[in-house]
């Protein structure tokens, strides 16, 4: 079929929608940035995309909670098209803010909590400030279109907010059974261990959850922000030879792309 | 005037009243405020651009605009050397120095400083020192989009003694803290990658912090110019207007004080960096769409500055009364000079302004016509249809009375350093890497998003554990493109009190070897300058500037570095009240800021994958030092952990600088170099320690190699520790060697010894001393001392 069409959803305070239209261009897609208000004023706009995005940053401030606005924006006036979206075989994929929102909104995890009783959510982190560190990944894709033949990245977080915590044991092991637990904080460089261990846990995230799909595995939301890990020398240590010419956050993209080809 | 908060001087006053006797007629309460803040030293930087009479050991020199003849005059010179190949585009004119970058994108450069409000309320002040820093840029050409942020703060020791704290002052690490939040907030929500920064601490910053606030733009080459026009309507666009803010521009012109708090609290502005950001993403479009015809950004003096510069030469009619308020009960006044934050003043052509009001609308952003751009020469304000000022834009903008200012400098006689060697100096070395100046800043750097728009290179940490000092920061803004932006700076005050020319010169230096040192090309550096400094109405603190801003132009000539934008905040001193406890009288002390001037350099780079880093890389390669050392430990950090008084304090010596950064250049942009690390506080000591734990790699070096002018026979200490500048610290490959010492060839240079994969650093001395190892420490202990002053 035709190239791909990503849609960068933004909001007030949206702040990676341009180097996240890049990544999505630079693995073979076309990215279309919108202002949430155009969806919300026709919502058909939708129907002309493939693949729809949150980026990052801080929709509305993160006033409130992060992303809940946003979120909010999302359940009362999209919920129905997103769900739509997505049974028509279409992707969703929300970036540590777009992770946020998208917790918020409901969308991730449907069958298993209300709005008022959500089974997982996003809380400070336990350091209790905001911070820009690099991470170890673990992936375990499962059916999760994004992450299919990744088993560890490199990627850098920057949050504040970005500790999973869920309801209780029941959620967790839910999550485990139906492998929508897609990425976890790895101890160290080829470990295969996740960690709740600060700092190689930033924010210390219960099992080191940091990215989850929905049932179908064409919803996802994630930290860590794979848009920042396309080219080589935004490795932190490319002068030391670390890292390959393609970063490891391309191939998130390329799997979102070439799943439609 | 004072009491009114207008700062005004009698000259000023007399002046203003001359002016309204022509006139027959008493100037309005908003007239005044209105010359007030265009008068002021923040708006018009009367002192600086004024007449000084200038003395030092030297002579006398009279300057009529000394900004003028020193500074600008350099850049002046640079560009004329430069002929064809002249790279600046747009200099000391708009919001923000403009040079070429790429065939379709100029970069922008501005830094501006926060401290008076930092003082009060340094989250506050620090927030909104980001936040208006970032609508220079956006206020430049037709409007540049900010891809970089760089912070630099002067505190007082964090470990001050809460007693030692003067009444109206705040403790130094509180400053911090708040200080540090306040720009983490802003820039983080305005998505814009803080990527650089310093912080000195000195005693004499109690009551008076500085925060240095700059932010890079790029801008397209076809959105340079910006003319409104007659016709055009005033547009305020973005934030409401409060009464936060009023009289930031006169508060800046007064000294702070104990009670600064209670009189001025209501000049900290408030900021919404949301709000910001949703204006810099509508503002961007528009700027695209061609919607209208000039900006410029609402800074100190809110409206009166903002209207007032951008139709100096047409003439403005503001209708004060159509401003959106936050909330009721504004005085026009009030309305008038508000500094409310992120408000930004668009001329908008009439036909567009449909066009222009939708666009704001469709993205929740309050666009409100103001008033109206006539030719009539003449600043008139109406409130509900009252006329409330009828000024001549003339008179506003060139009747100011000339400040006349006397300036004396004599520098403090060169006093012996007077400490006698000792066997060993890993205690020193321990120490250098624990001041509070040298110390490890992770604690601040990861609390800023230094990664958003994804252009970073070259990380504000680098190294194996990404947690080494690196010089200078590396930025790839155009993601489509190779070429790369470096971002660095320079300052050393505790140089200042030897002599603020050699201070000033030093600075420079330090700020272009920084750029060096990762990979900048020394033909594409801009330089900008930042001086805080004291009274200037005392004659030895204006000569004390003047001096510097002489050592700004020689240098920039030299190593043809243009300065394209520079700010001045003046009046940095504390007074608070103090009791002689015999006595029990109560008088007064005024703590003066040590004289600091901030230099911000902006490089650029071909290709950023030739960038490097400065963490040792593979054992086994050769460590080289490039450059001379001197017997230079006056204002040293070796002298400031030692107590040590005395000493020469470093100079420059320009031809040879210049010679050494392009031999530099030439030796990274081959790839021979692996690791580079540029010279500062602490010396050759403190960079190999810093290089070796970085890279967790050992190194073992010897002295005896080290370049040196010293006829009389080098020391230990001054081949570790002295602070000569124009230096660097190498990681060469065997292989590469023999290129490497080639393109050096006629710069001195050394082998001082190697890599080696022991992590452990082993510095050997002098041979005619004995060839004792004088330094010898696991890297672990060197990190920790590094790093455990702000494990916070």
């Amino acid at each position: 079929m035709a190239q791909p069409r990503a849609l960068i959803l933004r909001a007030p305070g949206t702040n990676c929608d341009v180097e996240t239209a890049h990544a999505f261009e630079r693995a073979g897609g076309a990215a279309t940035t919108l202002h949430v208000n155009r969806t919300l004023e026709n919502p058909r706009l939708l129907d002309e995309f493939q693949i729809l995005c949150i980026p990052g940053g801080f929709s509305y401030g993160d006033d409130v909670a992060a992303g809940r606005i946003f979120g909010n924006q999302i359940r009362h006036h999209l919920g129905e098209q997103l769900r739509n979206f997505r049974e028509r075989g279409n992707l969703v994929l929300g970036i540590c803010n777009g992770f946020q929102v998208l917790l918020r909104s409901g969308i991730l995890f449907e069958d298993m909590g209300t709005h008022d009783d959500p089974p997982a959510t996003l809380v400070w982190n336990d350091s209790g400030k905001f911070e820009d560190r690099w991470v170890q990944l673990l992936s375990a894709a499962g059916p999760c279109v994004f992450f299919q033949g990744i088993t560890s990245m490199y990627l850098p977080v920057a949050h504040a907010e970005g500790k999973f915590v869920v309801r209780d044991e029941q959620v967790l092991r839910q999550l485990e059974a139906r492998g929508q637990i897609v990425l976890r904080y790895a101890a160290q460089n080829g470990s295969t261990q996740p960690t709740e261990d600060y700092p190689a846990n930033p924010n210390g995230s219960t099992a080191g959850i940091a990215g989850v799909c929905d049932v179908t595995g064409r919803v996802c939301g994630f930290m860590p922000h794979p848009e920042r890990h396309v080219d080589r020398t935004q490795h932190p240590r490319w002068t030391r030879g670390e890292g390959s010419d393609e970063g490891d956050g391309l191939r998130v993209f390329r799997n979102a792309v070439e799943y439609f080809r | 005037s004072r009491e009114g908060q207008l700062y005004l001087s009698l000259d000023e006053m007399r002046t203003i009243q001359a002016h309204f006797r022509t006139l027959s007629r008493e100037p309005t309460d908003v007239e005044l405020e209105t010359v007030a803040q265009t008068w002021s030293e923040h708006c018009s930087h009367k002192t600086l651009a004024g007449r000084v009479r200038y003395r030092d050991e030297r002579g006398e020199r009279t300057f009529q605009n000394m900004l003028k003849e020193t500074i600008f005059a350099a850049t002046v010179e640079v560009r004329r050397q430069l002929g064809a190949d002249d790279w600046c585009v747009s200099v000391f004119k708009d919001n923000a120095g403009v040079v070429r970058f790429l065939d379709d994108q100029h970069v922008v450069f501005k830094v501006e400083t926060h401290n008076h409000p930092s003082a009060l309320e340094p989250y506050g002040g620090a927030n909104t020192g980001v936040g208006g820093v970032i609508r220079d840029p956006l206020g430049t050409g037709l409007g540049a989009k900010p891809i970089c942020n760089t912070d630099v703060f002067c505190f007082a020791p964090p470990d001050t003694h809460a007693a030692d704290v003067p009444a109206g002052a705040l403790h130094p690490k509180r400053v911090m803290k708040g200080v540090v939040s306040g720009v983490r907030d802003y820039g983080n929500r305005m998505g814009i990658p803080t990527v650089n920064g310093a912080v000195y601490f000195d005693p004499r910053y109690l009551g008076n912090p500085l925060v240095y606030c700059g932010n890079v733009g790029l801008l397209p080459v076809d959105k340079v110019e910006k003319h409104a026009q007659a016709g055009d309507y005033i547009v305020a666009v973005g934030g409401r207007t409060g009464r936060d803010g009023i009289h930031g521009a006169t508060f800046s012109s007064a000294e702070l004080t104990s009670e600064s708090e209670s009189i001025s609290g209501g000049a900290v502005q408030i900021g919404n960096a949301i709000t910001e950001k949703m204006l810099l993403d509508v503002i961007l479009v528009a700027r695209d769409r061609g919607l209208y015809s000039a900006i410029t950004d609402c800074g100190a003096g809110g409206f009166s500055s903002a209207v007032g510069e951008m139709g100096a030469e047409i003439g403005a009619e503001v209708w004060l009364d159509r401003v959106p308020l936050k909330y009721e009960g504004l005085s026009y006044c009030e309305i008038w000079i508000s500094e409310a934050q992120e408000r930004m003043i668009l001329a908008v052509p009439p036909a567009n302004w449909e066009a222009f009001s939708k666009l704001c609308a469709a993205e929740d952003v309050e666009a409100t016509v103001i008033g109206r751009y006539v030719a009539t020469g003449r600043l008139k304000l109406l409130y509900k249809d009252q006329p409330v000022a009828d000024l001549a834009m003339e008179f506003l903008h060139d009747g100011r009375p000339p400040v006349v200012r006397e300036a004396t400098y004599t520098p403090p006689a060169e006093t012996a350093f007077a400490a006698s060697p000792v066997r060993d100096y890993t205690a020193e070395l321990l120490a250098i890497l624990g001041a509070w100046n040298v110390a490890s800043k992770e604690w601040i750097i990861r609390q800023y998003d230094h990664e958003v728009q994804g252009a970073s290179v070259v990380k504000p940490l680098v190294g194996a554990a990404n947690d080494g000092p690196s010089d200078a920061a590396v930025l790839r803004p155009v993601l489509s493109s190779r070429r790369g932006i470096v971002v660095s700076c320079g300052m050393n005050p505790r140089y200042a009190d030897f002599d603020t020319y050699h201070m000033a010169a030093s600075a420079i230096d330090e700020a272009v070897r920084n750029c060096v040192a990762v990979g900048a090309d020394p033909r594409r550096i801009a330089i900008l300058d930042n001086f805080c400094w004291g009274d200037c109405q005392k004659p030895d603190t204006l000569g004390s500037l003047v001096r510097a801003a002489l050592a700004c132009h020689d240098l920039a000539i030299a190593l043809g570095t243009p300065f394209i934008s520079g700010k001045d905040s003046l009046n940095n001193e504390f007074r608070y009240p103090t009791t002689a406890a015999a006595s029990g009288e109560s008088g007064s002390q005024s703590i003066a800021i040590p004289s600091s001037l901030l230099i911000s350099a902006l490089g650029q780079i071909d290709d950023v994958s030739r960038a490097v880093t400065m963490d040792l890389k593979e054992a086994g390669n050769r460590l080289y030092q490039v450059g001379v050392t001197k017997d230079e430990l006056g204002g040293s950090h070796f002298a400031l952990v030692t107590g040590t008084a005395g000493g020469h304090v470093p100079r420059v010596d320009a031809a040879a600088a210049r010679k050494t950064f392009t031999a530099m250049h030439h030796a990274i942009d081959a790839g021979l170099v692996r690791a580079c690390h540029d010279l500062s506080e602490g010396g050759l000591a403190a960079a190999v320690a810093e290089m070796a734990f970085a890279g967790e790699l050992g190194a073992k070096i010897t002295l005896d190699s080290v370049p040196h002018d010293m006829a009389g026979g080098a020391n230990d200490a001054v081949l570790l520790f002295s602070e000569s500048n124009s230096r660097f610290l190498c990681e060469v490959r065997p292989d590469k060697a023999a290129a490497f010492e080639a393109a050096l060839a006629g710069v001195p240079h050394a082998r001082l010894g190697e890599v080696t994969d022991e992590r452990r650093l082993e510095i050997r001395g002098l041979a005619a001393t004995g060839g004792r190892v004088v330094i010898a420490a696991d890297l672990q202990p060197l990190k920790d001392a590094w790093q455990q002053p702000f494990r916070w």
